[in-house]
């Protein structure tokens, strides 16, 4: 970045507009702006297949709901198809193909991801926001809350010199990661839901309560939150520590790691600064991958809860076909992992200095 | 082996052996005293004697070189010393006075504490012996910190940014190089470092494991007599761990030959390369290449001993060419027999009469 300002300081003013398209395109060559450029470029092509897959698939929206609606109130197959064709332009799914991309785009540009067909006439907007909250309140705190807790445990387990208890610890964590995080799920609500009754079977919060901001709620949304977060954190602690466990061993074998014990430096110095610190390179990169998808990665254990995030929507949206809002959710995911990698991207060069940016 | 590390590249072999230190400041004090000393590394086929007996003592001041093939058990010896065994090795018996302490018998504590600030230890440092996301001088720094005692009030940043330029200075770097990370540095800069950490505390004792592989030759000579002008302004003795003979000869007082994990050969450098006793060492040094004559490079032929299966008898004796049946059966006990002052050999060759 150093040579990028010197670059930028050393074109003299005085040279007009030559110099000026110089320093623009320095400044886009800037490792920051490339990665930033492909961010918007990987969204931009993501939503052009989300645009393009529904639409290969030949099934009509509209008319699928409408059809249902129909069931649902008794047979009244008469007006179907003007009522579809209605509804239809409403949705400006009659419009030409282009015109129709045309229009997402644009759409997409101002962050608006049109109207719900299944939940009319909530927007999609709001659908997705809300459900994000929820996800993201609970998924992403418990994910981070795996990471940390399973990291240590890794490291941990990857020191010599650790306190001998600690192994016996390794092979539960072995054995629950091992199960997958619905099943877990399931036997917890059967445990301590069904059986004992100490905490609620489903939902984000009681359906009795209305979402305020009082001591009431709190305490209800989080008695709903335990069980998923458990089941979650439990399932994927394994996973962090067996996967810093092995990077420690392998550091262990480092030369530099012999070094540092020669060097007469204390063993917590060893351990963090030099142990702990290498070893976590890679586990980073892991939850920056992981942090992209929570959006979606829990969708099982959301159904299983009936929690009220993004994987529950996305679950109704497929059944009924609702394709705003799969779409929507869609471009959510694709914007969760381009930004989860983009950000991995820059932050990586600070932790690791042996990744160093490119300023061609 | 590299020839050209010899002090004049047009010097002969056997010229160059006989540059020996005119203004070296030797000392009677005695540094080291390594009695007996033994690791072991405990396997499910048996137990690996990977350094068996070895004794040996360092006056302060002096440079000695260990030499001998790959898996002889120099570095193990060298480990051993620092008590930087791994297990399944571990030190089974001997004694290693430092400065009149015993090593083998300090705490974990103590032991850290010696490390650095009596004993120091020079890596490979063209390898990767440096920590990869730390700058250099947190590196050098950390050392130093870890060994303040309680008492000492810890100096100011502005302090340690001094003693790292000065400790870089007198390696011959750049004191930019501080800021640097380790792969921003060539493999001499980086050996060049190894060295600045290594004196940061001015041990009394520096341990160099192979200071110069992986570093070209002219690099090699550079480096070498760096480290030699270091010893000399800490008046430190010096254990050299390497198989360049050449360079050894050039650098070393006094030399110590292993072999399966045993000394064969110990004796001052010039006494040992004009007259050496032990057949191992015969071979080793006709193994060097001579810039005189064109000749055919001689090896010894064979391979160093299984360390978990020794023959019976005398350990070089599958390879010595012309072994003796008393030498074969191990009639005589190995051990080492003074056969000039200073000049230590084992009583298989001796006795053998042949040399």
């Amino acid at each position: 970045m150093t040579e990028q300002t010197e670059a930028i300081n050393s074109v003299p003013k005085t040279k007009g507009s030559r110099s000026v398209v110089k320093i623009l395109l320095s400044i886009l060559n800037h490792f920051v702006i490339r990665r930033f450029l492909f961010f918007i470029f990987v969204v931009w092509l993501a939503s052009t297949v989300i645009f393009i897959i529904p639409r290969l698939s030949g099934q009509d929206p509209v008319k699928e709901k409408l059809l249902l609606e129909a069931q649902r109130g008794g047979a009244m197959q008469t007006g179907l198809d003007e009522m579809a064709k209605t509804y239809q332009k409403r949705f400006g799914l009659d419009q030409p193909l282009w015109v129709q991309y045309r229009n997402f785009i644009g759409d997409l540009v101002k962050l608006n991801l049109g109207v719900s067909i299944a939940f009319f006439p909530r927007t999609v907007n709001d659908i997705v926001f809300e459900s994000l909250m929820w996800t993201l309140g609970l998924m992403g705190t418990v994910t981070i809350l795996a990471f940390i807790l399973g990291t240590l445990a890794g490291a941990f387990l990857g020191w010599p010199r650790r306190p001998g208890w600690l192994q016996y610890v390794f092979m539960p964590l072995l054995t629950l990661s091992a199960i997958p995080q619905y099943l877990l799920g399931m036997i917890l609500i059967f445990i301590f839901a069904f059986k004992l009754g100490w905490l609620p079977l489903f939902g984000g919060y009681s359906p009795a309560s209305l979402p305020s901001l009082t001591f009431e709620f709190v305490v209800d949304v989080l008695r709903h939150a335990i069980l998923p977060a458990f089941a979650i954190v439990f399932s994927s602690i394994g996973f962090w520590a067996i996967g810093m466990r092995g990077m420690m061993i392998n550091t262990q074998g480092e030369d530099y790691m012999i070094q540092a014990d020669a060097k007469g430096l204390k063993g917590a110095r060893i351990f963090v600064r030099y142990a702990v610190r290498n070893a976590l390179l890679p586990q980073v990169t892991g939850l920056a991958l992981v942090l992209g998808t929570i959006i979606t990665g829990q969708v099982l254990v959301e159904r299983v809860f009936s929690y009220p995030g993004v994987g529950d929507i996305l679950f109704q949206a497929i059944r009924l076909s609702d394709f705003f809002v799969i779409r929507g959710i869609v471009i959510v995911i694709v914007l969760g992992i381009a930004l989860a990698t983009f950000l991995l991207d820059v932050l990586y060069p600070l932790l690791d200095p042996r990744i160093r940016v490119r300023n061609s | 082996m590299v020839k050209s590390t010899i002090e004049e590249t047009r010097v002969s072999n056997e010229q160059a052996i006989k540059t020996y230190r005119p203004d070296a400041r030797i000392s009677d004090i005695d540094a080291l005293i390594v009695k007996d000393f033994s690791v072991y590394y405990e396997t499910e086929a048996g137990t690996v004697k990977a350094c068996d007996n070895v004794s040996l003592t360092l006056k302060q001041g002096e440079r000695f070189a260990l030499v001998g093939e790959s898996g002889s058990g120099k570095t193990t010896l060298a480990m051993g010393l620092m008590r930087l065994t791994r297990p399944p090795g571990h030190i089974a018996k001997g004694s290693v006075k430092l400065n009149g302490r015993d090593v083998t018998k300090l705490s974990d504590d103590e032991m850290r504490k010696t490390r650095l600030s009596e004993l120091a230890l020079v890596p490979q440092g063209a390898m990767n012996s440096l920590n990869p996301v730390m700058r250099i001088e947190q590196q050098i720094m950390d050392g130093i910190i870890d060994h303040l005692d309680e008492r000492d009030s810890r100096p100011s940043a502005q302090e340690l940014d001094e003693i790292v330029k000065d400790l870089l200075n007198r390696v011959g770097l750049r004191p930019q190089v501080a800021r640097l990370y380790p792969h921003e540095l060539s493999g001499g800069m980086k050996q060049r470092v190894a060295m600045a950490i290594g004196i940061s505390l001015k041990p009394n004792l520096i341990i160099a494991d192979e200071p110069t592989s992986a570093l070209d030759v002219v690099v090699q000579r550079q480096i070498m007599q760096t480290l030699g002008r270091l010893q000399e302004g800490l008046d430190a003795s010096i254990m050299l761990v390497g198989h360049d003979m050449g360079l050894v000869a050039q650098f070393a007082d006094t030399i110590g030959v292993m072999y399966a994990g045993r000394m064969v050969e110990v004796g001052p450098v010039y006494e040992v390369f004009s007259n050496p006793k032990h057949t191992y060492t015969q071979l080793l040094i006709q193994s060097l290449p001579s810039l005189k004559e064109k000749k055919e490079l001689v090896g010894i032929p064979g391979l160093p001993p299984k360390l978990i299966d020794l023959p019976p008898g005398c350990v070089f004796s599958p390879r010595c060419p012309k072994p003796t049946e008393e030498c074969k059966k191990g009639k005589i006990e190995m051990g080492l027999i003074e056969v000039s002052p200073g000049h230590l050999v084992d009583k298989c060759c001796v006795n053998c009469g042949q040399n």
